[in-house]
């Protein structure tokens, strides 16, 4: 693999891990706060697979690296402009219709680029995704319904849930925003060009917003950055500082 | 106070050919939410490949064709099983 | 315990139904939601199973703290299951207690507002990493001694709940012990955070069995209808018999002056733990006590509107479904 080649599935693979340590590590926020015991086992399920997709593509990224870096020195050891997950998921968690609709913008995404991956050229993405596929059926079907009860449920579930749609559309965009990168995964047929994707999707989360009564908003304006890496939000640096304050504070220890 | 989610009755299946099994009860909305519940709750190691939901005199159950995304999950988090931490033999049963 | 210092309730019953209960109870047949049981020991059993349950909701939260700070992935995960299996663990216990005929709402708003007790041992805080190694090897080592003689409980859902923690549970403890192998053979500094939380969580942990049987007035009813197994200062004495090896394997030292081998009973003569701080504890002044229910509160006050939302969706199904047949 040239230089180049392998630099692009790197990047290629922090997308896709970052995204589930990320959003792994908001999701596990909630063990213990959540608004009934079923919700707290459940979601504690989700996050525990976030978490174990993560080993997988971040351990992915690390030997293509090179060197002899595991999954928890890609994890623990990077700061913020290294991260490529999409601004989405390092958003506070906001109460439960917040957290809850940003699960299901996310899954609704996961749900139709994995089984592509599954079949991706590079045989260990495709043993990735083919795993995390089918822990995403449930995902998404959790949360779809999950926003569709509240969305149709009491005047004020509903409020809260339009409100959280509101908040967190802006950031749908970045999921579909194309670059070099996918460009150059779509060629090698390791990944979808992610824009190919959007008619999908949006037929998807417009039937279930629209079985919640919710209105998707009008703009298509999307923040953007942190795929590419060019920037994050404020966020992002705070989870951080608690995830890898072990790691950080003691280098070089056994855990 | 609102108003309190019904109680389910839970049945499954495990992987050996057996009969439903009743494993307990959970909360949950509806018959839907409570099978959903059901697998987060009762199948977190494994155990199960088909669930029944039983409120009053309703019953319903998981449809097969979920047996995928519903249960496979399950079988990597081999953490779950005392075996997977090694404990010296010095220790002792623990 | 997890259930510390129940008050048994008294009967006043049919004397020869309450014989002809003991009898059944002293043949080891377990009772059942449905049949005839003494207004006492309903009583007494929704106190000590709410008691239980509570603490594993409130167990979750001294753990739950480390879940984000978590040091690799793989520890992350293992703490998020067993946080995770704790609010089971509460599930099943409520379930449990709800075939007495209360609602587990009604047990929430108990705890809620102070009605009910969960263990002391969650008042106390975590303070570094090996606190989650500690809790898992002390905490659950302590519970799982109360829990295992629980299966044999009379009354059938609750034996039932506790076969199938018992079960779950026997992972919480090793990856405790796993957790302090790591930091007690690791750096200076990891080596200085066990013997940091073994120092306070060791106390606590004996005061777990509740006050010794001289002063516990309320076991032997208990005992008698079988839904307490043995005694406090037997369990007591188990755990720290069990116990001070394993931390002399580690290499810390068990925070007692005063450990010496007892030839004679065959087991380690120990210092008592401070029992006014157990009762301060138990009346709301221990360190986490203002925390651990703001925290339950919190998440039930907040969660209302899911909860209602969430109901309101299915009535609204249901409607539509009974008008389309």
């Amino acid at each position: 693999m040239a230089t180049s080649d392998k630099d692009m599935l790197v990047q290629f693979l922090l997308r896709m891990g970052d995204n589930s340590l990320i959003l792994g590590h908001r999701v596990s926020e909630w063990c213990g706060h959540a608004p009934v015991l079923e919700e707290d086992i459940a979601l504690a399920n989700t996050a525990l697979d976030l978490i174990g997709q993560t080993q997988f593509w971040l351990g992915y990224a690390a030997e293509v690296m090179d060197g002899d870096k595991t999954a928890d020195d890609v994890a623990f050891l990077r700061d913020v402009w290294n991260f490529r997950n999409i601004l989405l998921v390092e958003l506070p968690n906001g109460d439960f219709g917040q957290t809850l609709m940003r699960q299901f913008l996310f899954d609704a995404y996961q749900s139709i680029l994995l089984p592509r991956l599954s079949k991706s050229s590079d045989p260990r993405v495709a043993e990735i995704a083919e795993k995390a596929s089918k822990e995403c059926a449930y995902h998404v079907e959790r949360s779809a319904d999950t926003v569709v009860g509240l969305g149709d449920g009491t005047e004020e579930s509903h409020a809260r849930m339009q409100a959280a749609l509101d908040r967190l559309w802006p950031y749908v965009g970045e999921m579909f925003a194309s670059d070099d990168i996918d460009a150059a995964m779509a060629a090698a047929g390791i990944a979808p060009d992610p824009a190919s994707l959007r008619s999908e999707y949006d037929a998807l989360v417009g039937k279930v917003m629209a079985e919640a009564t919710l209105t998707i908003p009008q703009s298509d304006f999307a923040h953007k950055g942190g795929r590419s890496g060019k920037t994050h939000t404020e966020h992002l640096g705070h989870l951080l500082t608690q995830m890898q304050w072990l790691q950080r504070a003691y280098p070089g220890a056994s855990w | 106070m609102s108003k309190e989610w019904p109680l389910w009755e839970i049945f499954i299946r495990g992987q050996h050919g057996l009969s439903h099994r009743h494993v307990g009860s959970l909360h949950a909305p509806d018959a839907e939410m409570a099978i959903k519940n059901a697998r987060d709750v009762y199948t977190r190691r494994n155990e199960g490949v088909s669930i029944w939901v039983v409120e009053a005199n309703n019953i319903s159950a998981s449809s097969p064709s979920d047996k995928g995304p519903l249960y496979e999950p399950s079988e990597s988090k081999i953490y779950r099983h005392p075996t997977f931490f090694d404990i010296p033999d010095e220790i002792g049963h623990m | 315990m997890y259930a510390q210092m129940v008050k048994s309730e008294a009967t006043q019953d049919d004397p020869e139904k309450l014989a002809a209960f003991q009898q059944k109870i002293d043949a080891n047949i377990k009772v059942e939601p449905r049949d005839w049981m003494p207004e006492g020991y309903r009583k007494t059993l929704i106190r000590q199973i709410g008691q239980h349950a509570h603490s594993e909701i409130v167990g979750q939260l001294p753990e739950g703290n480390w879940i984000t700070r978590a040091p690799t992935l793989e520890r992350k995960m293992i703490l998020l299951a067993k946080v995770q299996d704790e609010a089971g663990h509460g599930l099943y216990l409520y379930a449990a207690a709800e075939t007495l005929g209360v609602s587990r709402d009604e047990l929430t708003e108990m705890l809620l507002d102070g009605r009910m007790k969960y263990s002391s041992i969650f008042n106390y805080p975590t303070l570094n990493w090996a606190d989650i190694g500690a809790v898992g090897w002390l905490v659950d080592g302590a519970a799982i001694m109360n829990q295992v003689p629980l299966q044999r409980t009379s009354y059938g859902p609750y034996s039932r709940a506790m076969i199938r923690i018992c079960k779950e549970e026997s992972f919480h403890q090793r990856q405790g012990y796993d957790i302090m192998m790591k930091m007690a053979q690791g750096t200076e500094a990891q080596k200085q955070m066990a013997q940091d939380a073994l120092n306070r969580l060791w106390y606590p942990s004996l005061m777990m069995f509740g006050p010794s049987d001289a002063a516990s007035v309320h076991s032997e009813q208990s005992m008698g209808w079988k839904i307490k197994i043995n005694s406090n200062d037997e369990l007591r004495q188990k755990f720290v018999d069990q116990t001070v090896p394993q931390a002399k394997y580690l290499g810390l030292t068990v925070p007692d002056d005063n450990l010496t081998w007892n030839e004679d009973k065959g087991g380690w003569d120990y210092t008592d733990p401070d029992w006014t701080e157990f009762f301060d504890v138990l009346k709301g002044n221990g360190p986490c006590n203002t925390e651990r229910l703001e925290a339950r509160n919190k998440a039930w006050d907040d969660g209302a509107w899911v909860r209602d939302g969430l109901l309101a969706h299915a009535e609204k199904k249901r409607a539509a479904k009974t008008a389309a047949e």
